[in-house]
């Protein structure tokens, strides 16, 4: 393990995977993320691009081949447990994100998971709502948040784990303007590494530097 | 605390209407703690009690409750009228079902003294119960109430089922009509026949899925944020002054009805 070179943050061999025998979606797939590597995955609907994330969050199970996060291999439910500390992984409906009553709450859920005290988890919401440009919504409801807040806030919920690593599944679809800006500053000052799925080539353009197109089961370089 | 789906979802930031909850009364502001604490007893206490004065006596304080609480007449209203027409079929029913002396008689029906009485009771007490329960949960939202549930050491699951359900059911809800909307666009009319029942048991049925995919969603979610079972609070109720002086006040006048219902009974 001491072998693996640092930067490598995952890693995938050889990667299959199929939600129905025969019709597999992801075909010997490739892939390395290394450090300070800002990644867009492209890719028509149902080419497998969120398949490819919840494989490396560990959602889905039972692929072939080889899958290296942060130099370990990973295969079994307990693997992962070190995966989800680190990577943040920010999902398309933020209504499936945040299920806590307040957007206080919700930032806090990650951080009391990683076994924070109360004192330490105050701060860290603080400062994420500080980072988010969302000062003082504490107490705010999440459900009653528009469209580009809760988007905000999830990625807050993800950011309050100081995650390594952010896969975001669509981040800015929907999103105005001016949340759209905000998101862009936010990833850009983040200093993560990160990949993201999106359709937006004037977002990508931005905010990565590398791209992949995920098509027929593999990534190509384009 | 009934909930109300506002007719412009599209956005989602649309929200269930928690009205009863919005103001800043003396008793909106009060531990939600204390509430849950006297709502329970009074609700027992009131449908328990045989006598028409202890009745009384409650509607009377639930009249107060919701005074002080500074309520809109017409929310307390719309909320009372489900309530009354149950009421309204018992006044029908009753009168002429009981046995006992007849007060009134038509033809071969009689209307029994004793339905009446029993009518009566029951309309005091269901409408006292109904207003203790609007002035004192009605008054706080369902959050703080599940907030505050969660300091009596109920079973987490349970909490959590009340909790997220009210979380989702109004995402739900926005699915529905989603869904209900793309069939009218598509010149759906309901009417009695095949077509139509089997249109509503698809709508359904995608509802169902459509809830179960999400619900599988938000667990991965939470899964990625660490989640092993556990849920922890981040606020914490403070109980002030004023909040140990309504229970203490409330609970002697729980005591003091109940007493007053225990004379009653052992002097009959």
């Amino acid at each position: 393990m001491g072998m693996v070179s640092n930067n490598i943050l995952i890693e995938l061999e050889q990667v299959s995977f199929a939600y129905a025998p025969l019709r597999p979606v992801l075909r010997d797939l490739d892939f390395i993320l290394e450090k300070g590597e800002h990644v867009s995955l492209l890719g028509a609907n149902g080419s497998g691009k969120t398949t490819l994330f919840h494989l490396i969050m560990g959602l889905l199970m039972h692929y072939s081949g080889s899958l290296r996060v942060f130099g370990e291999e990973r295969r079994v439910r307990k693997d992962f447990d070190e995966v989800r500390r680190r990577i943040g992984l920010l999902f398309q409906d933020s209504d499936d994100q945040l299920f806590s009553p307040t957007v206080a709450e919700d930032i806090a859920f990650g951080p009391f998971n990683l076994g924070k005290s109360r004192e330490d988890v105050l701060w860290i919401v603080k400062e994420t709502l500080a980072v988010l440009g969302l000062e003082g919504f504490e107490d705010r409801v999440t459900y009653k948040l528009s469209g580009g807040e809760k988007r905000l806030v999830a990625l807050g919920t993800v950011l309050a784990m100081r995650p390594e690593v952010l896969l975001l599944d669509e981040p800015v679809i929907g999103l105005d303007e001016e949340h759209r800006n905000r998101f862009v500053n936010i990833l850009k000052e983040s200093n993560l590494s990160y990949i993201i799925i999106s359709h937006d080539h004037d977002f990508l353009e931005e905010v990565t530097n590398k791209r992949y197109l995920l098509g027929g089961g593999r990534l190509q370089g384009a | 605390m009934l909930l109300q789906f506002p007719h412009s979802p599209v956005d989602g930031t649309a929200v269930i209407a928690e009205k009863l909850s919005e103001g800043s009364s003396p008793l909106h502001r009060l531990d939600p703690r204390v509430k849950l604490c006297l709502a329970l007893p009074y609700a027992f206490l009131v449908a328990l009690s045989e006598s028409v004065a202890v009745s009384c006596a409650a509607l009377a304080l639930g009249i107060v409750l919701v005074a002080v609480a500074r309520l809109k007449v017409g929310l307390v209203a719309a909320r009372l009228r489900v309530l009354f027409l149950f009421i309204l079929l018992l006044w029908i029913t009753l009168p002429l079902s009981m046995p006992g002396t007849a007060v009134y008689t038509i033809g071969r029906l009689s209307v029994s003294l004793g339905g009446l009485q029993r009518a009566l009771s029951i309309s005091l007490k269901s409408t006292a119960i109904v207003l203790l329960v609007i002035s004192l949960l009605g008054t706080s939202t369902v959050f703080s109430l599940a907030h505050g549930l969660s300091h009596f050491r109920l079973p987490k699951k349970l909490l959590y089922l009340f909790f997220l359900s009210y979380r989702y059911i109004y995402v739900i809800g926005v699915e529905y009509r989603r869904l209900r909307d793309a069939m009218r666009v598509r010149a759906f009319k309901p009417g009695t026949n095949i077509h139509t029942y089997r249109s509503y048991g698809y709508l359904i049925g995608m509802l169902l899925i459509r809830s179960f995919e999400r619900s599988e969603r938000i667990y991965h979610a939470m899964l990625c944020r660490g989640f092993q079972g556990r849920f922890y609070l981040l606020d914490h109720f403070h109980m002030h002054r004023r909040d140990i002086a309504f229970l203490l006040v409330m609970s002697l006048m729980l005591i003091g009805m109940g007493l007053w219902e225990w004379f009653l009974t052992i002097s009959l």
